[in-house]
């Protein structure tokens, strides 16, 4: 027996994840406030949870015939099903023509991972994903795993303080043929549908790859429908793609981990293999995904009664999100906080761009015990009726101390577009830790 | 350890295997909602439909047990026998949700104050260290002198792929995946493909199964280990060899440990029966913590599917003992970064109802009596086939049935004798010629008893 340990030569791998939230809970200050959870929270600031879930938890508690049984490999078929149709719609052509289908997969994280496994050995291509900032860090690392090059693109001009998802143009036009673009929630995607037609060409003359990842679907809109139209537009357009869906957010179960990785196939033939190929990828990560999650989403949406009720009180927290934008953006006129503050109400979602500077997040931070990632990307249902005059006050206040508050402005023509090669680092191979470089940097996800 | 016995290679690379695919439906053109689809206006248009860039995807060869349960179901025969499953059944041939699982199950639906917020990315913390506490025993010195650490995944195979990824990245050099991995012949067909699929180039088998003897070949076994390069991993199962059902005994594991020990050969056991095997869940983690006193580093994937009857809630834990804790504290830390990128966080609800039924006394020892419930069911099931074969004098020696331990018996029948029991008798085992012992019933025993003998007498 050697007396050395066989692990004498395992670095200690840096944490990444949770730092700002471990200096929040080390915080005794009494005012102290998060912004940056990636759950939706209620008013009680406890994650939300559809009143439609635990009812439906509980039937199937008492369900006498449910059994533990092992799922089929690709997972529970009826869910699969439902959350097909959900994402595309019940009467979209590929499910028509049967060219649909999914593998269930260990929530969002697992299906890019499934996907980015796929690609590695079937995808003739440049190694080469492209991944807005905010997926960089969880979605980066697996396709770095994988053996891709990630460059980033973002939508947020920090700049003129808007979404512009029209940098999408440059960023097919820059990309070689064949690479690989995930685009992340397209129901928050504001163009023209004749641009959408213009981009669908390029995409297709270029055999771009796209990767579709639907976090959290009704959450822009609050209706689940509406805000995967661009989506379907590609489904008619005859497109092949990967979805990764994720309903987390959406129903409230993070900890039950669901998700899906949907394939639209040019035919039934190319679905049956490239699924049976993901099943055997999944074979050796996880054998067969867990049930409870998906039982109690294919019981909601499969019940017209669950399903409304589901669907109102997903439409009710979309709609306090709405309100929570316009109370904070009047708060700060009613302070006459300098700054034009549109930005706040013109974005939509959970998470939002507060606009503000690095050393203003600093600040907020530091002085004021309100804790929001340097990105300045902030969680609209971390606000509520207790702290949002804090809130706004301390926002005046960090926009008082340290110069001008959000301003549109002309960017620096250097910036445009700046796609480079990110330096990811992956555990075990050159160092430790998560270099970012650049507009990079400034752009960095909000994790 | 679940059910994936499959045809073919590891390597879902190594599968293009030509286009004889299944049967393929036809497409619906033109009917329903959605005429006017894609395809339909391509098909008007007289246009040639664009090839898939995945054109040259060929179909992965499918997994033999799902096959043959396929077939089973299919079978309209009325004295049909599925030995071929790879969970508990009652002796109605039901699947068994344990009363205790059921009881905290309704706990938990009922408990309002219940976070769903992720959890923590190695996993529930109660959870884990009851698992590990549970592998390694209440008073294990690894675990007083704080060097043992555990991560939530998703069952045994995904304990098994933390580990091997981790092994990869980190062992016996860094991201040296030439390490042999040596793999017991014949094993469970989960142990090479996890192994090749975290990048391991090197898989072995070492020498355990003697045909003739029906028994374990220990002399081989320790003469792969003798001849294994330094530093080699071998895969262990920790008890209830599957499919073999053949454990070494302590004497047995004694000299392993010592040629291992001597060799410098790393333990990676795999725990999926404990407690479902003797009935006892000291005895049937003997093999572990006998190599933990021997102060042995190892890794041990830990599955709760069989002895929680919960198959499809995903639960397994990796338990890794270290020589002190800062040397765990810093392989933990690796294992999260693998987490993050393997499926990010685990779910939930297997891991709460382990850990609620583990850390209560009340639930512990009720949970205790449903495991001792389902290996007596198999201990008197292998005692019943054998006693009916050595009745009808089939022709060979029967005690092996009844030495092997846990789910899986290998009955020594021959592929054309398997064959035989498909076609022409309605039982359904594989080709291997393992059973589930838990695939017999009172009212199937003598069917099967009087079927086996037929085709042993019959088929060569």
């Amino acid at each position: 027996m050697p007396t050395l340990s066989v692990f004498l030569d395992v670095p200690l791998a840096p944490k990444t994840v949770g730092k700002l939230l471990d200096d929040f809970q080390k915080d005794d200050n009494p005012n102290k406030v998060y912004l940056a959870y990636e759950v939706c929270m209620t008013v009680n600031e406890v994650p939300w949870l559809p009143p439609v879930v635990p009812k439906t938890l509980m039937k199937l508690a008492h369900d006498p015939s449910h059994s533990y049984e092992y799922l089929p490999e690709h997972g529970l078929e009826a869910f699969i099903r439902v959350a097909t149709e959900l994402l595309v719609g019940q009467h979209s052509p590929a499910i028509v023509e049967n060219r649909v289908g999914g593998v269930h997969t260990i929530g969002g994280s697992g299906a890019i991972r499934l996907g980015a496994m796929f690609l590695k050995d079937w995808h003739r291509g440049p190694r080469v994903v492209y991944l807005q900032p905010s997926q960089k860090e969880q979605h980066g690392l697996i396709f770095q795993e994988m053996g891709f090059i990630i460059r980033e693109y973002a939508f947020w001009d920090p700049y003129r303080l808007a979404s512009d998802t029209g940098k999408l143009f440059d960023v097919v036009e820059h990309a070689p043929e064949r690479s690989i673009v995930v685009l992340y929630n397209p129901g928050s995607f504001i163009l023209p549908r004749k641009k959408w037609t213009k981009l669908a060409k390029v995409m297709k003359r270029k055999q771009i790859f796209l990767f579709f990842d639907v976090l959290d679907q009704g959450f822009i809109s609050g209706d689940p429908d509406r805000d995967n139209k661009i989506l379907r537009y590609f489904v008619t357009q005859g497109f092949e793609f990967f979805c990764s869906q994720c309903f987390s957010s959406s129903f409230g179960l993070y900890d039950e981990c669901i998700g899906n990785l949907i394939v639209v196939a040019l035919s039934n033939k190319a679905l049956l293999h490239i699924r049976s190929q993901l099943d055997s990828y999944a074979r050796y990560m996880w054998c067969s995904p867990p049930a409870l999650g998906s039982r109690v989403i294919t019981t909601i949406l499969s019940n017209p009664a669950l399903r409304r009720e589901w669907k109102k009180s997903l439409r009710g927290v979309v709609e306090n999100i709405m309100l929570t934008r316009e109370k904070v953006k009047e708060k700060l006129r009613l302070l006459g906080t300098p700054g034009s503050w549109e930005h706040i109400t013109e974005q939509d979602g959970m998470h939002s761009f507060l606009g503000i500077s690095v050393d203003q997040v600093d600040y907020l931070v530091t002085k004021k015990h309100i804790y929001i990632p340097k990105t300045g990307q902030f969680n609209l249902t971390c606000i509520n009726n207790q702290n949002i005059d804090y809130i706004a006050q301390s926002i005046n206040e960090a926009i008082l101390a340290i110069g001008l508050g959000p301003q549109p402005r002309e960017p620096p023509t250097t910036d445009s577009v700046v796609l480079e090669d990110s330096e990811l680092h992956i555990p075990g191979l050159k160092g430790e830790g998560t270099k970012f470089s650049g507009l990079a940097a400034l752009l960095r996800s909000k994790k | 350890m679940a059910e994936r016995d499959s045809l073919l290679p590891t390597k879902p690379s190594a599968q293009r295997l030509g286009h004889d695919k299944p049967s393929v439906k036809d497409f619906r053109i033109g009917t329903g909602p959605g005429a006017g689809g894609f395809r339909a206006l391509v098909a008007a248009l007289g246009l040639a439909m664009p090839s898939s860039i995945f054109a040259d995807v060929p179909q992965a060869q499918p997994v033999l047990v799902f096959k043959l349960t396929a077939d089973f179901r299919e079978d309209p025969d009325p004295r049909k026998v599925n030995l071929g499953v790879g969970a508990y059944r009652t002796d109605d041939c039901q699947p068994w949700v344990l009363p205790v699982v059921r009881k905290v199950e309704h706990q938990i639906a009922s408990n309002d104050a219940l976070n769903h917020e992720y959890l923590p990315i190695l996993g529930l913390p109660e959870f884990r260290s009851n698992a590990s506490r549970i592998a390694l025993g209440d008073d294990s010195p690894a675990i007083k002198e704080k060097r043992i650490g555990s991560v939530q995944t998703l069952g045994g195979t995904g304990a098994l792929r933390v580990g091997a990824e981790f092994l990869r990245k980190w062992y016996n050099g860094t991201n040296n995946a030439a390490t042999p991995v040596y793999v017991s012949s014949p094993t469970w067909e989960n142990h090479n493909g996890v192994f090749g699929a975290a990048g391991f180039t090197d898989i072995r088998t070492y020498h355990y199964w003697d045909a003739a003897k029906r028994g374990l070949d220990l002399q081989g076994l320790l003469q792969d280990m003798e001849n294994a390069p330094e530093f080699s991993i071998f895969v262990l199962h920790a008890c209830a060899h599957n499919p073999t059902g053949t454990d070494p005994t302590p004497e047995q594991w004694e000299k392993i440990a010592s040629v291992m020990k001597r060799r410098f050969l790393f333990p990676f056991f795999d725990s999926a029966y404990q407690g479902f095997a003797s009935g006892d869940l000291d005895k049937d983690a003997w093999a572990v913590r006998y190599f933990v006193n021997e102060g042995f580093e190892l890794f041990c994937a830990q599955s709760f599917s069989k002895n929680f009857g919960l198959y499809n809630e995903r639960v397994g834990n990796l338990t890794v003992v270290g020589k002190d804790g800062d040397n765990v504290l810093r392989v933990l830390s690796q294992m999260e970064k693998i987490v993050r990128v393997l499926w990010s966080n685990p779910p939930a609800q297997g891991a709460r109802i382990v850990a609620t039924t583990l850390s209560s006394p009340e639930h512990f020892t009720m949970w205790k009596e449903n495991v001792k419930t389902m290996a007596d069911r198999i201990l008197s099931m292998r005692a019943e086939l054998r006693s009916r074969l050595e009745a009808l004098g089939t022709p060979g020696t029967w005690n092996h049935i009844t030495e092997q331990i846990g789910m899986f018996s290998f009955t020594g029948l021959t592929t054309k004798q398997v064959e035989y029991l498909i076609n022409e008798k309605h039982i359904y085992l594989l080709p291997s010629g393992r059973i589930n012992m838990c695939g017999l019933t009172t009212k199937n025993l003598d069917y099967v008893a009087t079927s086996i003998h037929e085709a042993i007498t019959k088929v060569q």
